[in-house]
């Protein structure tokens, strides 16, 4: 155990707790010795904001790798620690991917989990939760229960998307999916406009499995939210002129050193965002890109949090339903107009929700933008981006967020109070605490 | 919790009519904060000014408790009432002081004692007790209204110089002490301030108002500073003066 100062991947204020790297076999008994903080599980600590930390309480780090994938099934029994890199490593080169996958590989599967995660393929294959078979976890009583969306419906849809506060997964069952090879074919047209952008995509829902769109968050006027939108899907073996079609080298990382100051200024990020737009082809198709790139691109260089100086960032995340895609016009204008680009805006389609209670998919379309911390330029424009998808129907995203009030949450999280009741039959004492609980008054 | 902007839920004041104390609430205060709670020794004078401050500050809910600072003994306890009340202190101000009369103070052991009383006994008892939540809690920022007074003291106002010393050179050792449980304190280090406090007195070179310190303090906790002084070339001025021969120093027209 050691006492330790914890933040998310945006690196914005943080708490102090301890940390405890745990056996499952362990966990009951440590249960005992949590104080009045309680505890929460911590994966790779790649949600941005607090929800994998918990001020004076406890920590808890899985330390067991079990992975076992059935060739026969594509059944994958796995350790609510490993993370979907290691699972890679081990699976794409007997002919299996990761059913949904984050824009990043370093998180674990407890995590993945824990926020119910969605891939650049939810507008076809659902969130990450519609892939789990079972789950077996630790409940606050100290029992060990393994669940299936049958065997207790409230619980599984609790703890799916339940930021981990119905308790610690340790291990899991997932769906793989096949694959014949390790590439991807992948298009990509650039738009310049955001109204070509969304009509682009809306048209590829059916044609792509997945698909992704990035956005000048820089440009202004007639080219306002003129993006790059690339799709794709893995290629057959037959569409390969390859000896070895499942080779997967994901490469190691590339890293930022600490105490870097800001890079990522203004100036940095708009002469980014020009040349990225300019080198994005008009329109190509069939570009074969190895997974690594086409789904994990942030990871050729790991810690890039760091860019952002010793203020950290957040990462804006919401969603809007189908008939209030206006909306994301709006939003941009109004980034666009606090002149603090960002770095990163990506833009996505998402398809049917699932019954997760705190679930954040809708139909609709989902917009991200990191925005450095500074508060005078980020108070107003959260204040803002909060109030247009309070009217939209809309909602922001628990993994991502470090800013948004328990009345934002409670206004757009319909089941949020069914939420309430699950934990309040399987942790009427609050054992589960994060810091994004209590700020959040999950 | 302090949010990803550090903008706190809940804030906390110690001397909750502060002038200097309000200013900083006023200047911190966002959409986000839920809950300001004003610890004072008169509540009921208070209460006449509640509908300003409801308004001031806005959507938080604004609650007035009684605090006496000379009663160390009942600040444990307020402390875990206020917490149980309002959930985690993310912000607290440690306001509580009194200027006296300085002639007076010069000669009268008992009013001495009792500014001391105030100013420096009860910001130990207090500041403690915030401190042991904070450590409970894990995270928790502590903003201490010290005073230039007390960096080197003055002979024309020594009682109250002193006491500042003593608070001051306390909250230091505090910060110390907390590091690495995740609370942090500020020291502030405020020259002449016009408010009731300094009313009917000549400003001091360098004067300033409560709205600057409250700029000041809101720049500190972003920038997590440990110590500031107000207005800033204050801090130049003192590390000269402190420096200074006593004979010179006692021979300064300093008021
Ligand atoms: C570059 C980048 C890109 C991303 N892209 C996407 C994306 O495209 N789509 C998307 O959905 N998300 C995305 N995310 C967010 C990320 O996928 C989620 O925050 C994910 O939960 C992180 O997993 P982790 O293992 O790091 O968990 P942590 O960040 O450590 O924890 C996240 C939550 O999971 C809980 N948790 C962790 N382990 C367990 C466990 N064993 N049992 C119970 N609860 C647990 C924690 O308590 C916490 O509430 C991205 C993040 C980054 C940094
Ligand atoms: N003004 C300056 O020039 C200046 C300069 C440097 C430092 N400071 C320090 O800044 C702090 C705030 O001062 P200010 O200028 O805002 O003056 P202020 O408005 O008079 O504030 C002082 C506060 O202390 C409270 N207080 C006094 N005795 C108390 C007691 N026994 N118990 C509880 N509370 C008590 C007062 O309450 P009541 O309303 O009930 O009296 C008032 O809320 C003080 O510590 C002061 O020493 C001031």
């Amino acid at each position: 155990m050691e006492r330790r100062s914890l933040s998310g991947w945006g690196r914005t204020p943080v708490s102090v707790a301890d940390v405890i790297d745990a056996d499952a076999v362990d966990l009951d008994r440590l249960l005992a010795g949590f104080g009045p903080r309680g505890a929460i599980a911590r994966g790779c600590g790649r949600a941005y904001g607090d929800a994998a930390m918990n001020a004076g309480g406890t920590v808890l780090r899985l330390a067991d790798q079990e992975l076992v994938l059935d060739d026969a099934t594509g059944l994958l029994r796995v350790g609510a620690g490993v993370t979907i890199d290691a699972i890679l490593r081990e699976s794409v080169q007997r002919g299996w991917f990761i059913p949904v996958s984050p824009g990043t590989r370093y998180v674990t599967i407890g995590g993945a989990i824990a926020a119910n995660v969605h891939g650049k393929n939810h507008h076809r294959d659902g969130s990450f939760g519609r892939w789990v078979k079972s789950i077996t976890m630790v409940l606050a009583d100290g029992s060990t229960i393994t669940v299936d969306p049958d065997s207790d419906p409230d619980l599984w849809w609790a703890t799916i998307g339940g930021m981990g506060l119905t308790g610690v997964v340790t291990s899991a069952v997932v769906e793989m999916i096949p694959i014949e090879t390790s590439r991807c074919l992948v298009d990509t047209v650039r738009a310049n406009d955001l109204d070509e952008l969304m009509a682009e995509m809306e048209r590829g829902d059916e044609r792509y499995r997945y698909s992704v769109a990035w956005i000048d968050l820089v440009a202004r006027g007639a080219r306002l939210g003129r993006g790059v939108l690339t799709s794709g899907d893995f290629a057959r073996r037959e569409q390969l002129e390859d000896t070895d079609p499942l080779r997967y080298d994901p490469g190691h990382l590339a890293s930022v050193p600490a105490g870097m100051p800001n890079l990522l200024n203004r100036a940095g990020i708009k002469v980014f965002n020009e040349a990225y737009f300019r080198s994005a082809p008009r329109r190509r198709t069939d570009e074969v890109q190895p997974i690594a790139r086409f789904f994990h691109p942030l990871d050729a260089v790991g810690n890039w949090n760091r860019l952002y100086g010793h203020r950290g960032f957040i990462q804006y995340q919401f969603v809007v339903p189908d008939e209030q895609h206006q909306v994301i016009r709006r939003a941009i204008e109004r980034i666009v107009m606090a002149g603090r680009a960002s770095f990163l805006a990506v833009l996505k389609r998402f398809g049917e929700a699932d019954p997760a209670m705190l679930g954040f998919p809708m139909p609709g379309w989902t917009l991200t933008l990191d925005v450095p911390a500074v508060p005078a330029v980020l108070a107003d424009l959260v204040v803002d981006l909060d109030e247009m998808v309070l009217e939209a129907g809309g909602r922001v995203y628990l993994a991502k967020d470090a800013v948004a009030t328990p009345e934002m949450i409670r206004a757009t999280y319909p089941h949020l109070e069914r939420f309430v009741a699950v934990r309040d039959r399987v942790d009427p004492d609050r054992v589960w605490n994060s810091d994004l609980s209590r700020r959040l008054e999950l | 919790m302090r949010n990803a902007m550090g903008e706190p839920q809940t804030i906390v004041v110690f001397g909750g009519t502060s002038e200097i104390a309000l200013a900083i609430v006023r200047r911190l205060v966002t959409p986000r904060t839920s809950q300001v709670v004003l610890a004072c020794r008169d509540v009921d004078g208070a209460e006449r000014y509640r509908e300003t401050l409801n308004a001031q500050l806005a959507p938080a809910a604004v609650s007035l408790v009684s605090y006496e600072a000379r009663s160390y003994a009942s600040h444990p306890e307020l402390v875990a009432e206020i917490a149980d009340r309002v959930g985690d202190l993310d912000l607290v101000i440690f306001a509580a002081g009194v200027l006296g009369r300085a002639e007076q103070l010069a000669v009268d052991p008992v009013a001495a004692a009792e500014l001391f009383e105030v100013n420096t006994v009860g910001g130990v008892s207090t500041c403690l007790a915030v401190a042991n939540r904070f450590r409970e809690q894990g995270h928790g920022q502590l903003v201490v209204l010290s005073s230039v007074a007390g960096e080197r003291v003055r002979r024309a106002n020594f009682v109250y110089g002193a006491s500042k010393a003593g608070l001051d050179a306390f909250a230091q050792g505090l910060g110390d002490a907390l590091e690495g449980t995740g609370a942090s304190v500020l020291i502030v280090r405020p020259g002449f301030v016009t408010t009731r406090m300094t009313e009917g007195m000549e400003p001091a070179p360098l004067a300033t108002d409560p709205d600057s310190v409250a700029e000041a303090v809101a720049a500190a906790l972003s920038g997590r500073k440990r110590t500031i002084w107000v207005p800033g070339p204050l801090r130049w001025l003192f590390s000269v003066l402190r420096h200074l021969p006593g004979p010179i120093w006692r021979r300064l027209p300093l008021k």
